[in-house]
């Protein structure tokens, strides 16, 4: 029997970048966009600063690795919180396809977003 | 040849309920923390609605910081903070079980390796606040 190149390693090195970055960046957007802007504790940023500031390119780089990156680590956990959580392991591809493609699709929106921004 | 045990489908295996994380904290925490993901994505699936809203103008971008003060979304939102902070935190305290650095032939106490993640953490979060909110 010839043994199969598995693609888990890769597969576990975006969960483990992601899971970085997620840790890092997430609770503050989260804080600021979700909660605080909206009860009013800090008034929003103006629309042409925040414009200018997205438009950086370093800014730029730097949301498209907070828009990507996260996405994949999501599609790795939430793959198994399906299959262990759940029990619903004879659904394997389906999870597969949902998460990674999901994953997949966020990075190519972000990328256009960021593009066109 | 080796001795194989042969598949025996009709063994009796005990059934393991759906609900087997909710008995025990530990269980649970673990659970939790497979949850997070969630909110993870869902703070993505926001950051792509804000940077949508800023491509079609600032109209738009106006009923995005109105759609968002709606209680039921602010709500959702503390609850995924909530997710967002158990991801980081049981993040950075894993950190030194992936990270064995060895000085001197030592190992690195766990400790020393967290700490750092905890501090970067902070800073991070205080530079893009700035960034964001400076006038």
């Amino acid at each position: 029997m010839k043994a199969e190149r598995s693609n888990e390693p890769f597969i576990w090195s975006l969960f483990s970048a992601g899971g970085m970055v997620a840790a890092m960046l997430i609770p503050v957007l989260l804080l600021l966009f979700g909660v605080a802007i909206p009860l009013g504790w800090v008034e929003a940023p103006e629309y042409q600063r925040l414009l200018a500031l997205f438009r950086n390119p370093i800014i730029r780089l730097g949301l498209f690795v907070i828009c990507s990156l996260p996405l994949f680590h999501w599609a790795h956990r939430f793959r198994f919180t399906l299959y262990d959580g759940l029990q619903i392991k004879h659904l394997n591809e389906l999870i597969f396809t949902f998460c990674y493609g999901g994953a997949i699709a966020g990075t190519l929106i972000a990328a256009y977003l960021l593009l066109t921004l | 040849m080796g001795v194989y045990t042969e598949y025996h489908p009709k063994w009796y295996r005990r059934h393991v309920s759906t609900w087997w994380w909710m008995g025990k904290w530990n269980y649970l925490k673990f659970i939790v923390r497979e949850l997070t993901s969630l909110a993870v994505a869902w703070t993505v699936l926001l950051m792509l609605m804000l940077l949508n809203s800023l491509r079609e103008g600032e109209g738009s971008y106006r009923d995005f910081l109105e759609v968002m003060r709606s209680p039921g979304l602010i709500a959702l939102n503390l609850l995924a903070l909530l997710l967002t902070l158990f991801h980081s935190i049981t993040w950075f305290n894993l950190a030194p079980k992936a990270l064995a650095v060895r000085v001197g032939g030592r190992r690195v106490p766990a400790l020393m390796i967290a700490l750092p993640h905890f501090l970067a953490w902070i800073v991070v979060s205080a530079v893009m606040a700035w960034l964001i909110l400076r006038r």
